[in-house]
Parts: C-alpha cells; structure tokens; sequence
C-alpha cells in the first residue's frame, strides 16, 4: 500500500515537471526562419527524470528529518572520514606527505595546459579562503566578492601598463587596494542586517564592473588592457612553460601561506570574535565586543585576499577585461565555500578542488557548469546546510582532578 | 518642455513595470522575511513562454488580438506554476533554518533557472513580436508616447486595482495580512499558513509575468539574462519605498523610473544601471526602512 501511494505520487511530480518544463524544454522557436522545433524526447527525458529524482528527494527528507531527531548521541560515529583522518596522527602525516610530493612533481608530470588548471584551481582555493572569512566566519553574506578581485586585476593591470611596474611591486598595492575597497564599502553597510548586506555588495559589485566597462579613459573599456607582464624569476624573463611552472609554484606557496594565516586568524581572538558575531550579534556586543570593528575587519581582511589574487590573475592571463568578473564569479566562488562548509579550511580547500577541476575533466559537462553550480546551492542548503566537512567548533574539556567524586566521568 | 514630458512619460512606464515586478518581492517579504531572488528568473520565464507560444500561435495563422491574450495568459500560468515549485523545491525545507540559508538557496535557484533557459533554449538576445497593436487615436503623440507604453500603464493600473481589492476584500487577503503581522498567531486563528505562502508566491509571479509580457513587447527582444538586472532593480524598488508594504512598492517604482529615466536623460545613458544600484545602496545606508517603512527595532 505504502508503494503504491510513493509511485503514484512520483508519477504526479513528474507529470507536473513535464508540464512545467514544456514551453522552454520542448519548443524551441526559430524567429528568422519561422520554423518551430518540437522536441518530444526532451520531455520523456525530463518526465523519467523528474520520477526518480522524487523518490531520491523524499527518501532524503526523510533521512534529514530522522538525523534531526537523534543529534549529538553517536556524533563520533557518524563523523565523515575526513574528520577522522584529521584527529589520527598516524594517517594525516602519510597523507600530507603524499600530497606534497604530488604537488610538487605535478608540473614535470603533466601538460602545461593542466599545470594551468590546476593553478587555477589553486587560485579559487585562497579566494574561497577570503571569501570564508566574510561569511563563514563573520557570517556576513557578500555577493560583490569578485569586485574586490577586480580592484585588485586592475591595480596590477593599469599600474603595470602606465608606469611598467612589475609583480612583486604590485602585489602588495593590490592586496592594499583590495583591503582599502573593503573597508571604503564595508564602512558605510555593515549597519544593514544580513539580507540587505548581502543586496547591498551585490550591487556594489554591479557598479564596479559598470564602471570599469564605461569609463573608457580609465580602465580600457570592455576591450580591457592587454600584455600584462608575467611575474619575473629574479629579473629574468622566462619562457612560456618555464613561467606556467613558475607561477603554478608560487601558487601553492601563495595558497599556503594562506591557509596558515587564515587558520592563525581563526584561532586567535579576532577570529574568536567572528564567530561569535555570526552566532549572536546582542551576547556579542554585551560581551564587550566592538561590532563594526569586528565586522569591518573581517571585510577588510577578506578583501584583501581577493584583491591579491586580483593581481595574480592578471599576472597569470596577461590580459583582463571587465568581462571575467560579473556576478557569476561571486556565484561561483560562494559555492565553493558553501559547498566546503562554511568556516572550514579543508572543507573550502576540498569545494574549490571539487567545483573547478570536475568541470574542467568532465568537458561533457562544462556547458551544465552553472547549472550544476546552481543546483548545488539549493541541495547543500536543504540536505546539508553545514558542507562537505562541517567545522568542528572548538570544545574544552576540563582535565584536572573530579572534585565531585566519580559519578561525572 | 517636451523632452522632459518625453523623459517624465518613460520614467512613468519603466515605474510601472518595476512597481508591478516590486510588488511580488514585497509581498513574499511581507510573509516570510525573505528577498526572494528567483523572482527576477519568474519575470524571465513569463517572458520566455509568452515569445514562445505567441511564435507558435503566428505559425498557426491566428490573429493579433487572440495571440496577445494567449501568450500573456499561458505567461501568467506558467510563470504562477514556477513560483509555487520554486517555493515547495527550495524554500519550503528551510522555513526555520537559519536566515542566510534560503537566500543562499534563492541565489542558487536562480543561478540554475537562468542556466536551464541558457541551455534549453538559447544565449542569444531573441527578438519579441510586438504583440501591442497601435492604437490609431495614440499617431499624433507618438514620437512622445507610444501605444505600447499606454498600454503598459493602463494595464499595470488595473492590475494594481485589483491586486488590493483581492488584498483588502478577500478572505485570501485578509489571512496574507494576518500572516504577514504574525505567522504564529495567524496559525492560531486557523488561517493555513503554508496556503497562504504558496498563494502569496502564485500572485507575485502572476504579476512578475504580467510586467515580463509587457516589458518584452515594449523594448522587442530578451535574453536568459534579463532576470537578474529587472530582479535587482525591482528589489530597489521595493526597498525604496519599504519592503513588506505594497503601497511602498508602487511608489517605489515610480521614483526609481524617474529617477533611472531623467539620469540617463540628462547625465549620461552608459551608467543607467549605476545610477540605479547608487541609488539602492544610498538608500539602504540612509534609509533602510524606505520611504513609507516603519523601522523595526528587534526583540531579543
């Protein structure tokens, strides 16, 4: 009885999103020709689709509801592998070592053409770690993220094309620049609660990339700067694979450099305080700590690891145009944390690894990159809102001697 | 005097649309405290049925008038059918999580609708029919004031009629006023609150399609995109005037129409949507309340 009512309720959803997806699925209209394309198969696909997917959907609602009812009983159990690798010495060294000596043989292993996925993909890491700062810690949704970025590519690329200055000079000017923008933006919103903050940054970032399309003068227009140097090697100017390498290991020296001050900045008292705000802004103020301070840093600071990868992009693509950051740069770079699970370095480290290179390895699907993205957001947010790898809050545990007796062990 | 008439009468029909868009945000806001961004994908979708079944219509050899009322009505549908989905897929789990997470979920949504669009159909800017006849007694104010744009004021006027009718006179209305002052005692009082949201969601899309319908005629071509900047601007919009009041939300539009058409008329047409994030930024930090908001000061 129980499978009947389940079939004939995924057959109604399925009917349903037959109806739904209709007019955009099946009819596709030729305007100049004046031919319609009926595509019948499209609807069977999505009609099968929609049926299993039902039953998937309820089964996980299911569970979700039931994993609600017993939290914090068997917490040791259920904890994902990843967690468990992290507490076990015995694993986490061979595998740290294992990937170290996979980092850095990479690049003698493989293709240019992967050297620069991979540098890409390293890149998204350290920004989805600034990015982490902002919301997985200070809890302060940013939708302009890839604004600060942009300041950042364009500190390198106007300052490199108009006074020739190189890489290293740069890199800290944009890394300035970026902390600069965040605090000139964050200074005036952060009095808004989250929804409106997140709206506000949005179009914050909008405006940036406006600007940066229409102020032909200034930024080049859409047509944006070209012949951006690479970073040089002690004054030299090496060749294209040299360089590609060159920049793939001053990537991963970037990206740990990062992951070490970020988790420095967690543990200490500002990051402390972070959290503490994201969990309740009223205990936290009464606690004696300063809100706009707090929060204006945490905007500053994640800033800042945008506009320097701002710079590092421009480096590394040697041309930039307003084009490579519009709102779906944001997008995709929250996914990445969300997906990781907000607050957690391995969790962003993992999401970044996962959302960048699974496109770039399955080509069949990087038209349904977005999409999937998309996608992403909504399950994780329904079934999981906590990431990949949740971030395991702090806990003390009292060590000394049980004044009481025994009865509390 | 007449290019400001010129600038005054497009302001007023670019409101109009952005009102009729604002008000379907300000209602889901009113009801359950959320910025529904989907709603801009709503207003892009009932554009896209509309083009597409009016396409299929022309091939069939119907006529002008019946097309128009076709395509606005398989529009309002399917754009309603969408939102009522959107809510029960993405929203309707995460009613009593924690607030950032259905907006995160919203953006997803979003980011998903367009790309579904982008795949099924097409990237490219599609021409629309301009499926408003023109209107002979309208010939001698056309380099002013065209057919179509009259048209898009009369019909956001009625639909505005009626919307606060519905809002004020109905059973409906009143359980969506209840719930938006006080979810838990309007449960109390027996009102359906999970009716109540899915209507709420239902009517707001209508409208979304109604404004898409309209709009598409007016400027002649879409594109998956249009969603996000009509969505962000109606956002304004609604937040000019107060989110979670719909009085607000019309007189938002208007403001914002004016104010986007007099800038670009006056200043400089390239920064057109710079001037209307400006504006949305200056007045969230001076003003968030908006224009008839009350400001809520929150209980601990």
């Amino acid at each position: 009885m129980q499978k009947l009512s389940e079939i004939k309720k995924s057959l109604l959803v399925s009917f349903w999103f037959m109806f739904l997806t209709f007019p955009i699925m099946v009819i596709r209209v030729n305007p100049i020709e004046k031919i319609v394309q009926w595509r019948w198969r499209n609807l069977l696909l999505v009609g099968m689709g929609s049926f299993i997917l039902s039953f998937v959907w309820r089964y996980m609602i299911r569970q979700k509801e039931s994993g609600m009812k017993k939290t914090g009983a068997d917490d040791l159990q259920s904890m994902p592998l990843i967690d468990r690798v992290r507490k076990e010495q015995r694993l986490y060294i061979p595998i740290l070592v294992v990937l170290s000596v996979f980092g850095i043989l990479f690049p003698f292993i493989f293709s240019v053409y992967q050297v620069n996925i991979m540098t890409t993909a390293l890149m998204y890491v350290v920004l989805g770690l600034g990015l982490n700062i902002v919301v997985g810690l200070a809890g302060l949704l940013d939708l302009g993220y890839v604004a600060f970025y942009a300041v950042g590519a364009y500190t390198y690329g106007l300052i490199n094309h108009h006074f020739g200055l190189g890489f290293w000079a740069v890199l800290p000017a944009g890394a300035f620049m970026g902390a600069l923008f965040g605090i000139f933006l964050g200074f005036p919103v952060l009095r808004l609660r989250g929804d409106y903050l997140a709206i506000v940054t949005l179009g914050f970032g909008e405006i940036i990339r406006l600007v940066l399309e229409n102020w032909n003068d200034f930024s080049f227009g859409p047509s944006g700067i070209a012949n951006i140097e690479r970073p040089s090697f002690f004054g030299m100017q090496l060749s294209l694979q040299n360089a590609t390498i060159y920049i793939y290991f001053l990537m991963i020296a970037l990206a740990l450099f990062t992951v070490f001050v970020v988790n420095r900045l967690q543990n200490s008292r500002i990051g402390r305080a972070w959290v503490a705000l994201r969990e309740d802004e009223i205990a936290c103020q009464s606690m004696g700590i300063d809100k706009t301070k707090t929060k204006l840093s945490a905007f500053a600071l994640g800033a800042t690891w945008a506009g320097m990868m701002g710079v590092f992009f421009a480096a590394k693509t040697t041309f930039i145009n307003p084009a490579s950051f519009t709102f779906l740069e944001s997008a995709i770079i929250l996914s990445i944390v969300v997906l990781g699970g907000m607050g957690s370095i391995a969790g962003v480290i993992i999401g970044a690894f996962v959302l960048i290179l699974l496109p770039e390895y399955l080509r069949a699907f990087s038209d349904y990159r977005m999409l999937l993205f998309g996608a992403i957001l909504v399950i994780m947010m329904v079934f999981r809102p906590q990431g990949i790898i949740s971030n395991v809050r702090r806990t003390y545990k009292f060590k000394g001697t049980n004044i009481h007796g025994d009865q509390n062990k | 005097m007449e290019y400001f008439t010129q600038l005054f009468l497009g302001g007023l029909t670019r409101g109009s649309i952005y009102a009729l868009i604002a008000l379907g945000y300000t209602m889901v806001y009113g009801i359950i405290e959320l910025i529904n961004f989907t709603h801009g994908e709503i207003y892009m979708i009932g554009a896209f049925t509309a083009l597409i079944t009016a396409s299929v219509l022309t091939l069939y050899g119907f006529n002008e008038l019946s097309i128009l009322v076709m395509a606005s009505l398989v529009a309002v549908i399917y754009s309603s059918a969408y939102g009522y989905t959107i809510e029960k897929i993405a929203y309707k789990p995460l009613r009593h999580a924690p607030r950032l997470s259905p907006l995160i979920s919203a953006i997803g949504m979003s980011i998903f609708l367009q790309n579904y669009v982008l795949l099924a159909q097409t990237s490219d800017f599609v021409p629309f029919p301009a499926l408003v006849p023109e209107f002979a007694f309208m010939k001698a104010y056309e380099h002013i004031f065209s057919s179509a744009e009259l048209m898009i004021l009369l019909t956001t006027t009625v639909v505005m009629i009626i919307l606060s009718c519905v809002i004020k006179f109905t059973k409906t209305g009143m359980a969506m006023r209840a719930t938006a002052q006080d979810r838990k005692m309007a449960m109390l009082v027996g009102v359906d609150v999970n009716r109540i949201i899915s209507v709420t969601f239902i009517i707001g899309s209508a409208l979304a399609a109604v404004g898409g319908v309209l709009i598409a005629s007016h400027i002649g071509q879409i594109n998956f995109y249009i969603g996000f900047i009509a969505g962000i601007k109606a956002f304004t919009a609604a937040v000019l005037g107060g989110i979670g009041s719909i009085p607000g939300a019309v007189l938002g539009g208007f403001v914002l129409g004016w104010t986007e058409s007099f800038a670009t008329g006056y200043v400089s047409s390239d920064y057109e949507d710079v001037f209307a994030f400006a504006l949305l930024v200056l007045i969230l930090i001076f003003r968030p309340a908006g224009i008839l908001g009350k400001s809520k000061s929150e209980k601990v």
